[in-house]
């Protein structure tokens, strides 16, 4: 484990508000409210083939 | 055959006929078999003679000399182009077999290299679009360039300003409750080749960063696109975003052809019919003609006003004649009046470009393409 966990960022399911978590926290929405919370995608670029 | 019985007949009467004179080849052949050579027939049940007479010596027992020779199609062949603008184009090509007409459509769906977008590396995507689908739409954008200008890549090449062009994309929405429509236009170019760097070990270790692209110069800076920078096919719908979605990536387009992927065909389509011919073998007046008239959906027929007050049917617009027979359906009598052929040697070309290449270029380019096909079959058999 991390010394530090640092908070990670979620999108919310509703409103697509940006929301940063730390361990422990409510998952639920600061801006609605909304309770289901998406984690980010990675940053690492994905190659595909366009066919 | 009755043909043979005839010259039979006529030379156990002491009578010989020019046909048969071995010293005067008679250029012409006697209409029945002229119409059977050069015309498909058709007829309500199916279509007749749809074959071409390829043998040199299929007219030989009535001296007729059937070998193409390279004098008389130079003669006879001849293009005219009825229509063309920047994406498409009509014409007629006269005087050639229905085989190599139908090459020149091969080749133009399939073998003739553009560019498309072949590989996307995506560093963002929160669209409801997959990846998958979304590279998938990328890929078939037509791409305005001359393909001409870029060299393949091969398994083995690192991709340079020879032979790829960089596209980046990168929208987000950030209007609440709005929807945004990414389109093509928002594809840009980057004539500097790829801007995401490769994350890897060596990242430390070598002192400049490394990218997906190797390009030696800017694409820019060479005379072909200094002021003419490459875009593609405007306002063509990629995918539609919601508040907070984003996508970031960068397209990859190289050079390739159809037959790997219809995405590389230079062609929206290409096809061609033959000549409609529709002949009336007899007289048709004054009710009939009306008839005849009102038969035809294509409007094929005109009525014409003779000088004693009768009215004659005439065939005014034969090009626009789809062959549905609607005209010859009702009986025998209207297939007696009423013939419908083909004429076998006159094709009416379309090719609709995808906007890489103008039509007619791409013609000229399908022509270069079956040249150098036959001078590969030359050089092999020699």
């Amino acid at each position: 484990m991390d010394p530090q966990p640092e908070p990670v960022s979620y999108i919310c399911g509703d409103c697509g508000m940006e929301n940063t978590l730390k361990p422990g926290d409510v998952i639920q929405c600061r801006e609605c409210g909304y309770r289901i919370l998406y984690k980010k995608r990675t940053r690492r670029i994905i190659q595909y083939e366009a066919r | 055959m009755s043909d043979s019985d005839s010259e039979v007949m006529a030379e156990a009467d002491g009578f010989v006929s020019a046909l048969n004179m071995p010293d005067v080849p008679s250029a012409k052949l006697p209409p029945h078999l002229e119409l059977r050579k050069t015309r498909v027939l058709c007829n309500v049940d199916a279509p007749h003679n749809t074959d071409t007479v390829q043998y040199s010596g299929a007219y030989a027992s009535i001296g007729v000399d059937n070998s193409l020779r390279f004098d008389d199609f130079c003669n006879n062949f001849r293009v005219e182009v009825t229509r063309l603008s920047h994406e498409d184009m009509e014409f007629d090509m006269v005087g050639i077999d229905p085989s190599i007409a139908n090459a020149f459509r091969r080749i133009l769906l399939a073998e003739l290299p553009t560019m498309a977008i072949e590989k996307v590396l995506i560093a963002n995507n929160t669209s409801v679009v997959q990846d998958e689908v979304l590279a998938h739409r990328l890929g078939l954008i037509p791409i305005k360039v001359d393909p001409r200008l870029f060299d393949y890549l091969s398994e083995n090449d690192t991709p340079n300003e020879k032979n790829t062009i960089v596209f980046k994309l990168h929208v987000r929405c950030e209007e609440k409750g709005q929807r945004l429509t990414v389109t093509s236009n928002e594809l840009t170019w980057l004539p500097k080749g790829s801007e995401f760097l490769k994350t890897s070990e060596s990242l430390t270790s070598t002192s400049k960063a490394e990218t997906y692209t190797s390009f030696t110069c800017s694409q820019d800076s060479l005379p072909e696109f200094g002021g003419n920078p490459i875009s593609v096919y405007p306002d063509i719908t990629i995918d539609k975003l919601g508040f907070g979605q984003e996508i970031e990536l960068e397209a990859h387009a190289v050079k390739g052809v159809g037959k790997t992927h219809a995405k590389w065909s230079p062609v929206a389509t290409c096809w061609y019919r033959m000549l409609p011919e529709v002949v009336l073998t007899e007289e048709i007046e004054g009710k009939k003609a009306e008839v005849l008239k009102q038969k035809c959906p294509a409007n094929v027929f005109e009525i014409e006003d003779l000088a004693d007050g009768r009215k004659r049917a005439t065939v005014a617009r034969p090009r626009a004649c789809t062959l549905c027979r609607e005209c010859i359906k009702d009986g025998e009598d209207w297939e007696k009046r009423v013939s419908l052929r083909r004429v076998k040697d006159h094709f009416m070309f379309t090719i609709e470009s995808t906007g890489a290449l103008p039509p007619e270029v791409l013609f000229t380019e399908a022509v270069k393409v079956l040249e150098d096909k036959c001078e590969l079959v030359i050089s092999d058999l020699s």
